[in-house]
């Protein structure tokens, strides 16, 4: 079949696709194509452009961003070094904190394994939007991206599907995550509601914290910078926090920083949606006392922020 | 004209000052027609190519494709356009089905739509064989086809090749030159970036020269030539001492003055009708018991053109200014320009053959 025919009529329904097109002998024919030349000369091609889009903007923008997710699912289907590094990596976080300072660590009215799993969740969704960053970074450097902006379709696409990957990683890595707790003895307290409530939370912090991350990896030179970059932001903020010792313990500074930092309000939320908050006194900040709250209004904020950002950062960059 | 471009003017900072990608260039390309931006790295191709598939701005001047502003109507030129660029711009962990099947998506064919015309175009680039392998696999040449065929996904209107061969051994890039011809044949439009006269020559109808983010010559490649004085006759002698001699032999049958290496055994000289230039001065260099090491016939190269046309060589060691992150040299240009050396040399090579 001859190419410069076939690739017209899209599936929706445009007043020109529903007039079948003129067939010529070429296109009739159907050992054409390999010893032929590619394109016939002087083959109409006036009937073969393609016609504007009649979907809905909401239905391109919806198809679009499902194209580029799927982009991305393969991707994590197809490196399985990916997939073991978001495997691999919980597993052996929440072994070794909870058998090598487990012991050591003596946390206040709960015993640590209780205490330590909501702080290993955060801490994954957090590194887990590190992805994004990366791959922006990466498929800046190989060209795809001038490729995505060459095509006509919607500029969040791209973004929305690379951060959607994230999404579904950390999915994993979170069920992962769960089977291992419960094997070195972590329990859940509470309802079935509030258990999904937080599971809920964390993957909407890390889904908004990919934003951050993709908007960083627009921004560098080359893909190995921002793997040094992510470090210089993830260790701070996942470990000077709540998540692997209560922050009460903390010199004053650090105390402070941590009580504000939006990843211990997110532990603090998980652990009492978890039911593992134990008997230890909340400390009386704001954002401690109200975790649920603040982890909602600082993920609103990340989103309304860094999804423009972005959007406009992507329609403005180039490889090379 | 379907492509009308006036006064691009592109500008980057950098450390050592203003670096001029662009300094106001001019373009116009008729429907229909191959036009070949022909220029050394750093002469500004890519820049064009960029501001003319809406990927960057004008810092001035105006571009209309087809009617359509592309910096006021960008997404309607993507609608119109298709781009392959220099790096083959696809995804590694996808197969070339689906590589193309998500082009086709992201062109709003629809998902059967997009999936029948992918299968045509593997079968078309005679990737069936390979055509569900992830692309990591490929070799060079055929990820180019695979980008290539990723432009073709609508039936552009216009056709942008940034350097399609570039960074190819010779036999890859014949191939695709081959396939690009035949994609021409049709009467596409097409702008073609290069650095190769060669494939200028083998591909376009009207060449454009560009240095230093300005048109320096143009017309078709016969008119170029006919300019830079078509073939050259190149011989090298066995002793430096027939070097005079050898010269005034080479200047009687050819059109210019003859160039003469620093050692005083090669020399070179442009000529009219290069196979019979060749044979009368065989002959002479013969009567006159001249012995050599080497002789033969090459085409032009950017390099001649350049010095013809500038006075100065092909500057290929210039600061790479198409890099729109700034002109700092990356390792990857440094590369691509070594490839690119290594390239004109092997054309030249093939030419001796024939």
């Amino acid at each position: 079949m001859s190419p410069r025919h076939s690739a017209a009529p899209p599936e929706p329904t445009t007043p020109e696709s529903t007039t079948p097109e003129p067939t010529t002998p070429e296109q009739t024919s159907p050992q054409q194509g390999r010893d032929e030349p590619v394109l016939a000369r002087g083959e109409s091609r006036v009937g073969t452009l393609p016609p504007l889009p009649t979907w809905n903007p909401f239905s391109l923008w919806y198809s679009d961003g499902w194209t580029v997710t799927k982009r991305n699912l393969i991707k994590i289907k197809r490196s399985p070094d990916m997939l073991v590094f978001a495997v691999i990596q919980p597993i052996m976080f929440v072994l070794l904190f909870s058998q090598v300072y487990g012991g050591a660590i003596a946390v206040e009215g709960s015993d640590y394994t209780q205490f330590l799993m909501a702080g290993i969740f955060a801490q994954t969704v957090v590194f887990g939007a590190t992805f994004s960053g990366a791959a922006m970074a990466l498929d800046l450097k190989e060209g795809i991206i001038d490729r995505f902006r060459s095509l006509p379709m919607n500029a969040s696409a791209v973004l929305i599907g690379r951060t959607n990957g994230d999404l579904v990683l950390n999915t994993i890595s979170m069920i992962i995550m769960m089977a291992t707790g419960l094997a070195v003895g972590w329990r859940v307290n509470t309802s079935p509601a509030e258990f999904l409530a937080g599971v809920g939370l964390l993957l909407l912090f890390g889904y908004a914290f990919s934003w951050v991350m993709a908007l960083l990896g627009m921004s560098v030179k080359s893909p190995e910078v921002i793997n040094n970059a992510s470090f210089l932001i993830l260790f701070p903020l996942t470990f000077v926090s709540n998540a692997f010792v209560p922050s009460e313990t903390l010199p004053t500074p650090l105390r402070v920083f941590a009580e504000w930092n939006p990843v211990s309000s997110l532990v603090q939320a998980v652990r009492q949606l978890f039911g593992n908050l134990g008997t230890a006194p909340v400390p009386d900040i704001w954002t401690m006392q109200n975790p649920i709250l603040t982890v909602l209004i600082g993920i609103t904020v990340m989103l309304l922020v860094f999804v423009p950002l972005c959007i406009r950062k992507f329609a403005s960059i180039s490889s090379r | 004209m379907i492509i009308e471009a006036q006064g691009l003017t592109k500008t980057y900072q950098s450390k050592s000052g203003p670096v001029h990608a662009l300094a106001g260039l001019d373009l116009q390309v008729p429907r229909g027609t191959v036009k070949a931006l022909l220029g050394p790295n750093g002469a500004g191709k890519t820049t064009v190519v960029k501001m003319l598939t809406t990927l960057i701005r004008p810092d001035a001047g105006t571009a209309v494709i087809d009617g359509i502003d592309v910096v006021r109507h960008p997404k309607s030129v993507r609608r119109i356009i298709g781009v392959s660029g220099q790096y083959a711009a696809v995804d590694e962990n996808l197969t070339g089905f689906e590589n193309l099947e998500m082009v086709g998506r992201l062109y709003h064919l629809g998902g059967a739509a997009a999936r029948q015309r992918a299968k045509e175009l593997i079968d078309l680039f005679e990737l069936t064989a390979a055509g569900n392998r992830p692309v990591k696999g490929f070799s060079g040449g055929m990820r180019r086809r695979i980008d290539l065929a990723g432009a073709l996904v609508i039936n552009p209107k216009v056709l942008f090749l940034d350097e399609p061969t570039t960074g190819l051994d010779p036999r890859s890039r014949i191939a695709l030159w081959d396939v690009i011809k035949r994609l021409v044949a049709d009467g596409t439009t097409v702008l073609l970036t290069t650095q190769y006269l060669e494939e200028a020559d083998q591909l376009a109808d009207d060449i454009v020269v560009i240095d230093d983010g300005r048109v320096i010559a143009g017309g078709t490649s016969d008119q170029l030539k006919a300019q830079i004085g078509g073939h050259r006759v190149v011989v090298a002698l066995v002793d430096a001492a027939d070097g005079a001699a050898a010269r005034d032999i080479l200047a009687r049958h050819g059109s210019g003055q003859p160039s003469v290496s620093t050692d005083g055994r090669g020399a070179e000289v442009a000529v009219t009708d290069g196979p019979t230039a060749l044979q009368n001065m065989l002959a002479d260099l013969r009567a006159a018991q001249i012995s050599l090491h080497d002789a033969g016939m090459r085409r032009p190269t950017l390099d001649d053109v350049f010095l013809k046309l500038t006075g100065h060589k092909a500057d290929l060691d210039a600061t790479d200014d198409d890099d729109a992150s700034g002109p700092k040299l990356s390792k990857r240009a440094q590369a691509k320009r070594a490839q690119a050396r290594a390239a004109d040399a092997d054309a030249t090579d093939l030419e001796k053959v024939t």
